[in-house]
């Protein structure tokens, strides 16, 4: 009797072993732990760590890309490794070890290709995403027919890729439609050792920041034949540049109208730029040496991280008013923010206190503290639909 | 100076008086008998982490090499040490690497060389 009552218990946990919950990927992400060269996978729904995946080498400046389902995060390491982890069983697909020292890498318009920057050899390896067999290189051979770190690479529409050479101070622009006949067009002599670069949210300027001279480097992708052009050449002009300890990332860039918000380097501001006329509209005074400079989805909200030694802060920009309206000090080396795709919350990771740090945008409420080792990048899978991401 | 001293109290995990008291004695120590004095246990933890985690943000976490040189020993080899000790405190003009003397004194920057030479140290 007792048994027979039990029997449709037995038979529901049966198959739940049978069959584990299904689930869609769209809240996940991982985050990258830096030191032990594992990434962690992490739901924004919960709000909750799920796992780690371990074995992924070198992962310091790690950056991550997402397959176009969402469900393979494509990682790139420091020592050149690319690791494709499948976010919803926590496991490594597939990993190749490609050069000996990377910094980033882009997915194809089509999902078909991942690209990888490199610094040594310089240059650009395309992997075919479903198996990582590389498809195609295109080596740095600057103008000075020396070879070049590259940084800075973007996708952008019509299975584009967009990569700047950081020894050469060129930008290249890879048509890879046909992944055995690259076409790269190459633009020379963009300016002095360009750090990092970012595409415009509406895919139409790929942008490099300058750190041996003043200014950026501006490519309309819609004309190409016009050229590169230099803005903000007066930017800091005649002013003490401040020593930096920490190169500013461009990837996502604050917007407000036409207005774009960016990191002042070398200087303790950000730096609106009217995108009209490509010219300073006004700097606005914050906490330290901005590193990433990021609107907040659906709102007027730029938030803002510091380089070292004023990595403790984060500060939040109305765009609007141009005003510093919060400053936040979520924890000790605060290297990375991530917010969820709709924008009601951000996760925010604490490197030197060892934690991520989620808030609630609207009132800037901590929700939750996780523990991750050493955190730097977090990525979150909607990435995977977001241009030049 | 105020704004100086509340900067790198918050930066140094010691109160404002501990620190200046060690960073004088450090540098007090440092000319005993010509030869620098190693950092003490909790600040050379210190230093080891922020080697790996602020000088590897271009020099790479491994030291290996990013936007800047490779740190490793091989790279290093038949460079004069002070000149290295010297590279850290006043950076490099011409390049990326800023001076780190508002943060270390020139014990720790010889102690860091020593390190570099040896092979560095992990931060676990």
């Amino acid at each position: 009797m007792r048994i027979k009552r039990l029997l449709p218990l037995v038979f529901l946990l049966m198959q739940g072993c049978a069959t584990p919950g299904l689930r869609g990927t769209g809240d996940l992400g991982v985050v990258v732990e830096r030191a032990t060269g594992k990434v962690q996978v992490v739901e924004t729904t919960g709000r909750s760590v799920l796992g780690e995946v371990a074995g992924l080498g070198d992962l310091s400046h790690a950056t991550v890309v997402f397959s176009r389902d969402e469900r393979y995060a494509y990682v790139f390491g420091r020592d050149g490794g690319l690791t494709k982890v499948d976010v919803l069983s926590r496991r490594i697909v597939k990993r190749v070890v490609q050069s000996g020292n990377s910094i980033g890498g882009a997915i194809s318009t089509d999902g078909k290709l991942v690209a990888a920057a490199n610094y040594m050899p310089g240059g650009v390896k395309f992997f075919n995403s479903d198996t990582l067999e590389q498809v195609a290189e295109i080596p740095a051979i600057g103008k000075d027919g020396k070879g070049s770190k590259v940084v800075g690479l973007v996708d952008a529409p019509g299975d584009r890729f967009v990569f700047t050479l950081y020894d050469a101070g060129e930008i290249w622009l890879a048509d890879m439609k046909d992944p055995t006949h690259p076409v790269v067009s190459k633009f020379t002599g963009i300016g002095k050792e360009p750090y990092d670069a970012l595409i415009t949210p509406n895919s139409r300027y790929y942008v490099a920041g300058l750190f041996g001279e003043n200014g950026l480097a501006l490519l309309d992708l819609w004309h190409p034949e016009k050229g590169v052009k230099r803005i903000l050449g007066d930017y800091g002009k005649g002013e003490q540049r401040l020593p930096v300890y920490k190169m500013p990332h461009l990837e996502g860039w604050g917007f407000y109208d036409h207005y774009a918000f960016v990191p002042g380097v070398g200087h303790h501001e950000v730096v609106v730029i009217d995108t009209n006329t490509w010219t300073q509209a006004a700097a606005i005074p914050v906490a330290g040496q901005p590193v990433f400079v990021v609107g907040q989805p659906g709102s007027h909200r730029i938030w803002v991280n510091f380089a070292f030694p004023d990595n403790g802060a984060v500060q939040v920009i109305d765009a609007a008013t141009r005003q510093v309206i919060k400053t936040l000090q979520p924890g000790l080396g605060v290297l990375f923010l991530e917010f969820t795709p709709r924008g009601e919350n951000v996760w925010v990771s604490a490197r030197d206190s060892g934690k991520l740090v989620v808030y609630d945008t609207a009132d800037f409420k901590k929700l939750t503290e996780l523990p991750s080792d050493k955190p730097s990048g977090i990525f979150f899978t909607p990435r995977a639909h977001k241009i030049g991401w | 100076m105020t704004g100086h001293t509340y900067k790198l109290a918050r930066f140094f995990p010691l109160p404002p008086l501990a620190m200046m008291v060690l960073l004088v004695c450090g540098n007090v120590l440092a000319d005993v008998g010509g030869k620098m004095a190693a950092p003490l246990p909790q600040r050379q933890a210190y230093l080891i982490n922020m080697v790996r985690e602020d000088c590897g943000s271009c020099h790479g976490l491994t030291l290996k090499g990013g936007l800047g040189p490779s740190l490793l020993p091989q790279a290093l080899q038949g460079k004069d040490a002070n000149s290295l000790a010297q590279t850290i405190l006043n950076g490099r003009t011409g390049t990326p690497m800023p001076p780190w003397k508002p943060f270390l004194s020139e014990a720790e920057a010889a102690w860091i060389v020593e390190k570099l030479l040896q092979g560095f140290p992990d931060a676990n």
